[in-house]
């Protein structure tokens, strides 16, 4: 990719060091390593600094690419992170997850005639620069106003609205289900590729800012919408992601040996159980894992198994390789350390021994037809082409939809037809008064950066209503 | 953090009662729903049904039989100590109606879970037959408080140490055959609730099982604690705990929960040698 020099650049896109392939397969550490300040100057030294630079518009939250970039051009790193923080609240976590060559990157001019610039590694290189040397100051808070706001979930678009409204005097408190918070950010996206020291860190200073966390509360449980406003909050933000795992539906989905891929990166990263015996949760040590699905979720699954000590890891996708949903450096990542691909390829059943512990799956060969809604060849079957594929594990990647816990305990929150959040968009506004909502639970399962997106207008919305009103 | 405020040991000692502060839940549990426990930093999170509550104290009441490397380390709290994560109330409560002469069915630590429920019915204004049963003697737990709540109360140990020499399905029997049964709630292990759901598959009468898959969350979002019912796939955490008896794939649920069997095993061994040599 990088080698690929564009005659008129003088200089190319600096790649990131990573941990090399055979030995990362094994092991839990970080792939990317992350750029020396060499590095990130002389990448950062790309930058055209165009008058109207289009990076920014690729970027949901806008944040000012040309002027941060140029701040680490000059060694102003305290400078760029200034920047960056302006729009986003994340940077450690965006520089890192981000399909940025479909967002910031996918925009930037240079990527016209070769290689853009490397965005997401110099957020990411700022971010981690300030994690280390940053003087720890914490932002000026408006005086405080008294209104109590609740944010319930802890992914990223609730912590982005607590940000927001604890910089702005109000009182917040977050109720979390799990024991830990951060959301998707601790139990779905693991460690490799997302330190959970980071996340902590950015938790902890919310809690400096005064961010009060409920953890083990499960509202439409625990407590009900209803009561938190009796106990005087004055408005909420829902953020419960969508957490509901999707199944195929096929013969034999209930053996041993098949996971859905929530429980499996559960159990891994929250419960930590690839640290068993250490940790009490025990992990399913599957030899032969297949892996469902083609998105960032599959691939964290696949290569969790091959860091758990799997002799072979397959993906099997019904689609082909442009419809893969996941990043392509996670794709990219996933084949170096060995990850089989196995597309246009279907699941029909799951075949299982005498004490229902999964022994094969038997697959359909697909083929690309004419394209459906969605503008994508559709798949279809080729006839007698099914085999059995031997496995002893399989893990269901195909998708989540919204958790009905807490909707359905109340009637003045609307849905859609799937049970998705009806807001309004241009506030985050819910049919109930005084609650917004944003994130996943409202737009599906999307990105980190789309949910801090939804938390900031949500936030800007809350901010309005406690000052004038509804 | 969640302090044990009462503990007690049961029967032979292998069963334990602890009392723990929890204001939040015990306001809200209704019978039929259980909470999720966490030891420590490093534990599993463990469901366990919630007994009984005080709102008063603002208090819960857990009873849990000591099987593996987490329930041994829970049996090493003890009054004043604190769990560090407690979850719930969790899963659907338990749908207590007037029904007219209700059968309750308990073996073993199932007994703990069906108490709550009893109490229920019977002050729902039902006619309320208790039959609880048990390996021995002292694993037939909360006799007197189910004596309370029961207009009749049957006690077997599969070793005549007590009451009736044989199963409750035997007691069971008798009293369908001896009378109009409206429902039966059957809760203990998963044998036990699979042959008095077919006994009363024959009788034709209503059957409650409460299930006990493995889970993680207990909110819906792993999909671990799926048990097939009538052909459908549930997840018995949000969906249950109680399902109809008569459509539940027990042998799937039975299987489904030695799926870490191997691992259980070594590291309940590991522990309690590393525990015995200290
Ligand atoms: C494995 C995986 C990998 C991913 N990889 C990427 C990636 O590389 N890049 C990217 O941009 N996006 C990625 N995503 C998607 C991204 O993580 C999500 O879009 C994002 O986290 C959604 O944020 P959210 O704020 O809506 O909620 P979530 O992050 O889903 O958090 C919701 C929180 O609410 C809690 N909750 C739920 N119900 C309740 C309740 N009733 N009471 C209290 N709390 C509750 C949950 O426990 C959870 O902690 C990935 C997702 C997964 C699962
Ligand atoms: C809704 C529900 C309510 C329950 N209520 C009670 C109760 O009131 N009293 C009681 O004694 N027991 C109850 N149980 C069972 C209890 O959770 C298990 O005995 C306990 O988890 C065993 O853990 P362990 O580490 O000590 O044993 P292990 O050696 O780890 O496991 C022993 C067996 O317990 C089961 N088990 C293991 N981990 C879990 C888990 N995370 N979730 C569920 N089952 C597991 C497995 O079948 C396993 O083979 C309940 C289970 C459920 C799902
Ligand atoms: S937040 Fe994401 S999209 Fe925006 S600049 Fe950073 S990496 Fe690019
Ligand atoms: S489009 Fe590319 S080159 Fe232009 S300012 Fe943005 S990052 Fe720099
Ligand atoms: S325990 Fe995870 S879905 Fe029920």
């Amino acid at each position: 990719m990088a080698e690929k020099q564009a005659k008129k650049e003088k200089i190319p896109r600096q790649p990131m060091p990573e941990q090399n392939p055979d030995e990362r397969r094994r092991n839990f550490d970080e792939v990317p390593l992350g750029y020396d300040e060499n590095t990130a100057v002389t990448e950062a030294g790309r930058c055209l600094d165009c008058k109207k630079p289009t990076c920014v518009s690729g970027c949901p939250v806008e944040i000012d690419i040309p002027a941060f970039v140029k701040a680490i051009a000059a060694g102003d790193y305290s400078g760029a992170i200034g920047k960056i923080r302006e729009k986003n609240s994340l940077p450690a976590v965006c520089g890192r997850v981000c399909p940025q060559e479909i967002q910031c990157e996918g925009e930037c001019v240079l990527g016209k005639k070769g290689d853009s610039l490397a965005i997401g590694h110099l957020e990411r290189f700022a971010a981690d620069w300030e994690r280390m040397h940053g003087t720890g100051k914490l932002p000026k808070k408006a005086p405080a106003t008294g209104r109590k706001v609740a944010v319930v979930g802890s992914g990223p678009s609730g912590l982005t609205v607590a940000g927001d409204l604890l910089l702005k005097g109000h009182d917040v408190t977050m109720m979390e289900a799990f024991h830990k918070p951060g959301g998707v950010l601790v139990y779905g996206i693991p460690e490799f590729r997302l330190p959970k020291d980071i996340v902590a860190a950015e938790i902890e200073f919310l809690e400096k800012l005064g961010l009060q966390i409920e953890l083990n509360t499960v509202v439409g449980r625990t407590v009900s919408l209803d009561e938190l406003f009796e106990q005087g909050y004055d408005a909420v933000f829902i953020g419960v992601g969508a957490g509901l795992p999707s199944f195929l539906n096929i013969e034999g989905e209930n053996l041993i040996g098949i996971y859905s891929a929530n429980e499996y990166l559960t159990r891994a990263n929250l419960m930590k159980g690839y640290r068993f015996p250490e940790y009490d949760t025990p992990m399913a040590l599957g030899k032969n894992v297949v892996v469902i699905g083609a998105g960032n979720v599959a691939m964290d699954s696949a290569r969790t198994a091959m860091r758990l000590g799997a002799d072979r890891v397959r993906i099997v996708y019904r689609r082909s390789r442009e419809e893969m949903p996941a990043r392509a450096e996670e794709i990219h990542h996933a084949e170096e350390e060995g990850i089989e691909f196995h597309l246009l390829t279907s699941p029909v059943r799951f075949i299982g021994d005498e004490n229902d512990r999964l022994t094969g799956m038997e697959v359909l060969q697909m083929e690309l037809g004419e394209p459906d809604e969605s503008g994508r060849r559709r798949p279809v079957p080729v006839e007698d082409s099914d085999y059995v594929m031997e496995c002893d594990m399989v893990i269901i990647a195909v998708g989540a939809s919204a958790n009905p816990l807490l909707t359905r305990t109340d009637p003045e929150i609307w849905l859609d037809r799937r049970g998705y959040i009806l807001i309004d968009p241009g506030t985050g506004k819910t049919t109930k008064k005084g609650v917004w909502a944003g994130g996943d639970i409202v737009t599906g399962q999307a990105t980190v950066i789309l949910a801090m997106g939804a938390g900031r207008i949500a936030s800007d919305s809350i901010h309005n209503y406690l000052s004038w009103g509804w | 953090m969640f302090e044990i405020t009462e503990r007690e040991v049961l029967g032979d000692g292998s069963i334990i009662r602890n009392d723990i502060r929890a204001p939040r839940i015990a306001q809200k549990a209704k019978p039929g729903q259980f909470v999720i426990l966490k030891a420590t930093e490093t534990g599993e999170r463990i469901p366990l049904t919630i007994s009984d509550t005080n709102p008063e104290e603002g208090t819960i009441t857990v009873i849990y039989m000591v099987v593996g490397k987490s329930t041994v380390l829970f049996s090493a709290l003890a009054a004043g100590d604190v769990y560090q994560d407690v979850i719930g109330p969790l899963g659907k409560p338990t749908d207590i109606e007037k029904a007219g002469t209700v059968v309750c069915v308990g073996g073993g630590t199932g007994i703990a879970v069906l108490y709550p429920i009893t109490r229920g019915f019977k002050e729902a204004g039902n006619q309320v037959i208790s039959i609880l049963g048990a390996r021995t003697k002292d694993l037939l737990l909360l006799r007197d408080k189910m004596e309370n709540v029961s207009d009749e109360l049957h006690l077997c140990t599969d070793d005549g140490s007590y009451g009736l020499k044989g199963f409750v399905t035997d007691k069971l029997k008798e009293v369908l055959d001896s009378r109009t049964v409206d429902l039966v709630i059957a809760i203990g292990p998963v044998p036990m609730m699979k042959f008095v759901s077919r006994l009363t598959a024959e009788y034709d009468v209503k059957t409650l099982v409460s299930l006990n898959p493995i889970m993680i969350d207990g909110t819906g979002m792993c999909g671990g604690c799926r048990v097939s019912v009538g052909g459908e796939t549930k997840f018995a955490c949000v969906d249950g705990p109680e399902f109809d008896g008569h459509q539940v794939d027990f042998d799937n649920l039975s299987r489904r929960l030695a799926a870490y069997e191997d691992q259980e095993k070594q590291t309940h061994r590991e522990f309690c040698a590393i525990r015995d040599a200290r």
